[in-house]
């Protein structure tokens, strides 16, 4: 299972899975898609990279006919083709695997897969014997009967790949399937794409991770701004340059300057618990301390108990046992408003449900947070003169790009929500700043910025929380990393030494060594 | 450009909804073997000095109730149960002035804070039920309106006093009466003092939403539940606060025409304006200024359909077709005006943004 291709000799030499030609994609306001050309060869994996809201998910949507496209043409297996639903796409072959996905829990392996595709092989013994036989040839250790519920995410991943298979698909799109493994499961993943790949299959990669383009990909396209703005080969070229060539610029990286850390401690949790009304621990005594001027990051693969804890900081929601101090004055028992006029500072997970009212202009998004403190308000009332200035400052310093800031918030792109969030929650005078995932989904100029931002609250004296699911990001940014697992805290590693591999183990809690390496 | 776009945008959804209103409303009545053009000129013509009069009493009542219906839907509680909760406070209110326990002004104030009070807390039982048993207030509030009919009913029944053929309760003491204002002839009646209520209530309402942090945090949670929720806000106690407020100008829908021109709650009490004002609410946008103007085009419908009965074969209950298809068209049409104002404002700033940065790698996502 070599990385680079050989492929092309072995399979159907030559012959073209995929041409799109000049498509285009408009929608009110906004040109999602133009003057889009890909050529996918036959039995390659292709990858599709570029930013979020470069244009990826319209043309995938396209090509599985989630979406009709304005002008340009799709050319299928050497046929013209224009599809009206996927069922169309599923027609000529084409399966698509989701970024999130749509299997039933409380069903078995065979039943996902045979819902919605009972008239392939029925619903019995046909179809098991046809799921292992799939299973089998592409290594993909699935048991029919298993109920997913029981299943681990690379598993679940590959019933969702299976499913595809199963309904015939000769092309594979996959929607940046590796966003939810960790590293082990990703050496898994790209395993089964090879196996794939002998077999045949074509396979149209989507992501924006550089290594793995690099590792699995035989042809690579770039997307910027909505159309497609080069094209690479893996050999010969460097994660540099298909990093400039998604962003058209030089390429921040995140490590962190000298030492900042001291020994006063401004956040300690101690003993935390938190049991669901099922009563399921979701925490269980969690420990922790961060000094002035130390960033704390945890590692976890999501759902292990990041959500809750940081919630539970925050006071939204009353932990069962245990306690909360900020700056040495025990808050268990204060509300969220109370905390936050405390000096915590909130860059939440989900900027849109958490961190902003998307149909308020920015200024009175400046209040958000804010609503009982100045500058947003005197006593009972709004200053709203006070929030708009306070807001033309963070826009300025924070380069929030914006017309003004009586524009709503939803008209934004990502990146400018997330540096008017980032600029809103580290102003008053934080002590403590908690950062969720402060980075997901905003583009690499953004990033930038709000890591820039993150080091410089470190460098004032400030304690900060990151949580996220990059680990680059956390070793780069972080004094200390403590990874979380099934809600405890299961490792401290110290991030001048640890390597990804490392996390990767401590966070799956060394038993999911299935890599094939 | 954009002041004048907007203000467009705002006009544009409620003409065109009413002239759809219109155009169905005549296929109506055609469809009945009725004549649209008859119909229109009744409806349409110059109203008596007396209608004149009726509208401005209507207007404000409707106001009123649509204001208490504003405060809930502002934070996305679906307050159905106006129309129970001015019930029970019109009654309470007439039972207490009525016992004329204070002297004459004293006494119309001590109405008006009865009336409040209990319209609160009849609204309060549906905000605590959702908060602490998670009941919907949509279910609880239609029950309690259910309730409150019977439960006053009953009152009036076991302790109204036999005026006539029906009950009603104690008239009120002549120094609380309040004659109003007669811009016309006597004959044709008194705009009520209590009117101003709604002028006051539309002030201090849009003062709370917009200029105080209570109000900030009533429209976030109902912009966005969970932002608010993070940003600090205790949504529980908005929900019964919200509600009882809700209840509270509830309770003033009626007291108008109670110290105005009725004096007692009987055969008289208006029945319906709960209903109205949810309907006239959402034709306002939940915004004052909106609701004002809502509020005078059903009054002026309800009093010149009056005229139908007399002067032609129309039934009176055609304006009721007229006023829920304007609901009806007004919501879809301020869905699609929204829509559109997203998508130009994306683009704007998109434009705005590329003119001025040219290289930036800023795109806006749909």
């Amino acid at each position: 299972m070599s990385a680079v291709s050989s492929a092309e000799a072995t399979t159907s030499a030559g012959q073209d899975a995929i041409q799109v030609r000049g498509v285009g994609k408009r929608f009110p306001g906004v040109i999602a898609n133009h003057d889009v050309d890909i050529t996918i060869r036959a039995g390659t994996v292709h990858a599709l990279i570029g930013e979020n809201g470069a244009g990826k998910s319209t043309l995938m949507k396209i090509l599985y006919g989630v979406q009709k496209p304005d002008d340009g043409t799709l050319v299928v297996g050497g046929e013209e083709v224009s599809f009206h639903s996927p069922i169309d796409a599923i027609e000529h072959g084409i399966g698509m695997v989701f970024q999130h996905f749509m299997l039933a829990d409380y069903l078995t392996v065979l039943e996902n897969v045979v819902l919605g595709a009972e008239k392939l092989h029925g619903i019995g013994d046909a179809a098991r014997a046809k799921i292992e036989e799939i299973s089998r040839t592409y290594g993909f250790g699935l048991d029919p009967d298993e109920l997913v519920e029981d299943l681990g995410v690379g598993e679940r991943q590959r019933v969702e790949i299976l499913k595809v298979l199963y309904r015939g698909a000769k092309i594979i799109i996959l929607d940046e399937p590796t966003a939810v493994l960790v590293p082990q499961e990703v050496d898994a993943l790209f395993g089964n794409l090879r196996e794939l790949k002998a077999e045949g299959h074509t396979i149209l990669f989507i992501s924006h991770k550089l290594d793995e383009v690099l590792a699995i990909a035989d042809d690579i396209t770039v997307m910027r701004r909505g159309t497609t703005v080069g094209e690479a080969k893996p050999a010969g070229t460097t994660k540099r340059q298909l990093a400039e060539l998604m962003v058209g610029s030089e390429l921040p990286s995140p490590e962190t300057a000298e030492s900042t850390v001291t020994d006063e401690v401004l956040l300690a949790v101690a003993d935390l618990t938190l049991t669901d009304t099922f009563g399921r621990q979701l925490l269980s005594d969690i420990d922790l301390t961060i000094h002035r001027g130390e960033v704390l990051g945890i590692a976890g693969v999501e759902g292990n108990g990041q959500a809750e804890l940081v919630e539970t900081i925050m006071g939204m929601r009353k932990p069962t046992a245990g306690t909360v101090s900020v700056g040495g004055q025990d808050m268990t028992t204060w509300d969220t408003r109370d905390r936050r006029s405390a000096g915590i500072g909130y860059i939440p997970e989900d900027r849109h449900r958490h961190g902003l009212l998307l149909d308020a202009p920015l200024w009175e998004n400046r209040i958000l947070g804010f609503q009982t403190r100045p500058p947003a308000s005197k006593g009972f009332l709004l200053d709203r003169g006070g929030a708009r200035e306070d807001t033309d400052r963070i826009v300025e310093q924070y380069d929030v790009r914006t017309p003004g800031i009586d524009t709503h918030a939803r008209a934004l792109s990502g990146g400018n929500q997330q540096k008017l969030i980032v600029g809103r929650e580290m102003s008053g005078t934080p002590v403590l700043v908690i950062a969720a995932h402060p980075t997901r989904g905003v583009d690499v100029g953004a990033q930038a910025a709000i890591w820039g931002h993150i080091k410089e609250a470190r460098r004032n004296g400030l304690a900060v929380l990151l949580i996220s699911a990059d680990l680059d990001e956390l070793i780069g940014l972080s004094d200390r990393i403590e990874v979380i697992l099934r809600g405890q805290l299961v490792g401290e590693f110290d991030p001048k030494t640890v390597t990804p591999q490392d996390l990767g183990s401590a966070m799956t809690g060394g038993q999911d060594q299935e890599a094939d390496a | 450009m954009s002041v004048v776009t907007r203000i467009l945008g705002a006009l544009a959804a409620p003409l065109v909804a009413v002239v759809v209103a219109m155009l169905i409303t005549s296929v109506v009545i055609l469809a009945s073997g009725g004549s649209p053009g008859e119909f229109w000129s009744i409806i349409l013509s110059a109203p008596a000095d007396r209608v004149y009069v009726n509208i401005v009493n209507q207007t404000s009542m409707i106001f009123l109730s649509a204001l208490a219906a504003a405060i809930g839907f502002r934070m996305n509680l679906f307050n159905i149960g106006v129309e129970g909760q001015y019930q029970i406070a019109s009654y309470t209110a007439a039972v207490v002035v009525g016992a004329a326990l204070v002297p004459g002004l004293l006494n119309v104030a001590l109405g008006l804070v009865v009336a409040m009070v209990a319209g609160s807390v009849w609204a309060g039982i549906a905000g605590v039920l959702k908060v602490t048993r998670g009941v919907s207030e949509v279910i609880s509030t239609i029950m309690l309106n259910a309730i409150a009919l019977t439960l006053v009913g009953y009152f009036l029944n076991t302790y109204g006093v036999r005026a006539g053929n029906s009950l009603r309760t104690t008239e009120i003491p002549e120094s609380s009466q309040l004659a109003g204002w007669t811009p016309f002839l006597d004959r044709d009646g008194a705009v009520w003092t209590l009117c101003v209520l709604a002028i006051v209530a539309g002030i201090a309402f849009s003062f709370v939403i917009n200029r105080t942090s209570f109000g900030f945090d009533l429209r976030a949670t109902g912009m966005s539940e969970s932002a608010a929720v993070a940003s600090g806000v205790k949504v529980g106690r908005m929900v019964v606060i919200s509600m009882m407020l809700s209840g509270a100008i509830a309770g003033l829908i009626w007291m108008p025409a109670f110290f105005g021109a009725a004096h007692t709650y009987g055969s008289t009490f208006q029945y319906g304006l709960g209903f109205m004002g949810i309907a006239v609410a959402l034709l306002g946008r939940n915004r004052p200024l909106g609701i004002f103007f809502g509020a005078v085009l059903f009054a002026f419908l309800n009093e010149q359909s009056n005229r139908l009965t007399l002067e032609s074969d129309i039934s009176q209950n055609v304006v009721q077709i007229t006023q829920g298809v304007i609901v009806l068209a007004v919501v879809v049409a301020y869905e699609v005006v929204r829509r559109r104002q997203v998508a130009a404002e994306q683009s704007r700033v998109k434009r705005q943004l590329d003119a001025t940065k040219p290289t930036t790698d800023e795109a806006v996502s749909a």
